[in-house]
């Protein structure tokens, strides 16, 4: 019951804060609120027995990219979003397209109420195990991403330096 | 003693995507269209790990794959911001027109 009831908690805590995200015209209020949805979102993981999933769910997401995302927003220093109307087109299409699709989810997820249960922890993802199958059945994988890390940190660096600077000749 | 089942996750997870894609076809600053991105993702992590509970840990391997990958997405992403920035001085999506037809 416990269970239940802190999970219904931070699900709505987290709809909540993608709500707001939507809602606030000014960026720094979207991106708190968006580590709000990072953080009951690691909760949730945790009631999933993911332990290490949130674990990396606090540490990357709320911490690095939020940081990231801080830190690029105080950088360019954007101001409140002036909303405009919207295309005719997008309208005529977005909205039967966005119900439509959102009936299509809501059937699928009706369709498919025989989900089985497990109890809490009975697959626990500890780091032990998670680490085990990280270096062993997805060694390959694993190395590849840290290869796509790399390629991204060389992008961000190419892309963000300054045009004078860049080729790695510094010209000042 | 009412068990979680995995239909209340995916509840959860298929509004924060809804939610996410709203947020990516009408806002209008770049920051909160990545920001919707990374709602996106995390709701497909919430369906892998959910998942995960019944069919074995290969669900939560990916969304640490998946967690990995947004990160250096976010990187790019604001690094081609910030260039976008030097040149035009907007951070608006409507005026990033440079190839438009």
């Amino acid at each position: 019951m416990t269970h239940l009831i802190i999970f219904l908690f931070f699900g709505a805590l987290c709809l909540a804060g993608a709500v707001n995200l939507l809602v606030q015209r000014h960026p720094i209020n979207s991106a708190l609120s968006l580590v709000v949805v990072m953080g009951s979102l690691a909760v949730e993981y945790l009631l999933l027995g993911a332990e290490f999933v949130a674990a990396v769910q606090v540490i990357v997401y709320a911490g690095a990219v939020m940081v990231l995302f801080v830190f690029v927003i105080m950088l360019l220093n954007a101001g409140e979003e002036v909303r405009t109307k919207g295309s005719r087109v997008a309208m005529l299409f977005g909205i039967p397209g966005m119900l439509v699709g959102s009936a299509l989810v809501g059937w699928v997820l009706i369709e498919r109420t025989g989900s089985q249960t497990v109890a809490a922890g009975a697959l626990p993802g500890a780091p032990r195990t998670i680490g085990w199958l990280l270096f062993h059945n997805f060694l390959l994988p694993f190395e590849v991403t840290s290869i796509l890390v790399l390629i991204a940190i060389m992008g961000a660096v190419v892309l963000a330096s300054h045009p004078d600077t860049d080729s790695g000749k510094k010209k000042s | 003693m009412a068990p979680i089942s995995t239909l209340h996750y995916l509840v959860v997870a298929a509004a924060l995507f809804i939610l996410g894609v709203i947020g990516v076809l009408t806002r209008r600053n770049v920051v909160i269209v990545l920001m919707s991105i990374e709602l996106i993702l995390n709701a497909v992590n919430l369906n892998l790990v959910a998942f995960s509970r019944i069919w074995g840990l290969h669900g939560q391997i990916f969304a640490i794959f998946v967690i990995t990958d947004a990160a250096a997405e976010a990187a790019v992403g604001l690094g081609i911001l910030i260039a976008f920035f030097r040149n035009k001085e907007t951070v608006n999506m409507d005026e990033v027109d440079l190839m438009k037809w």
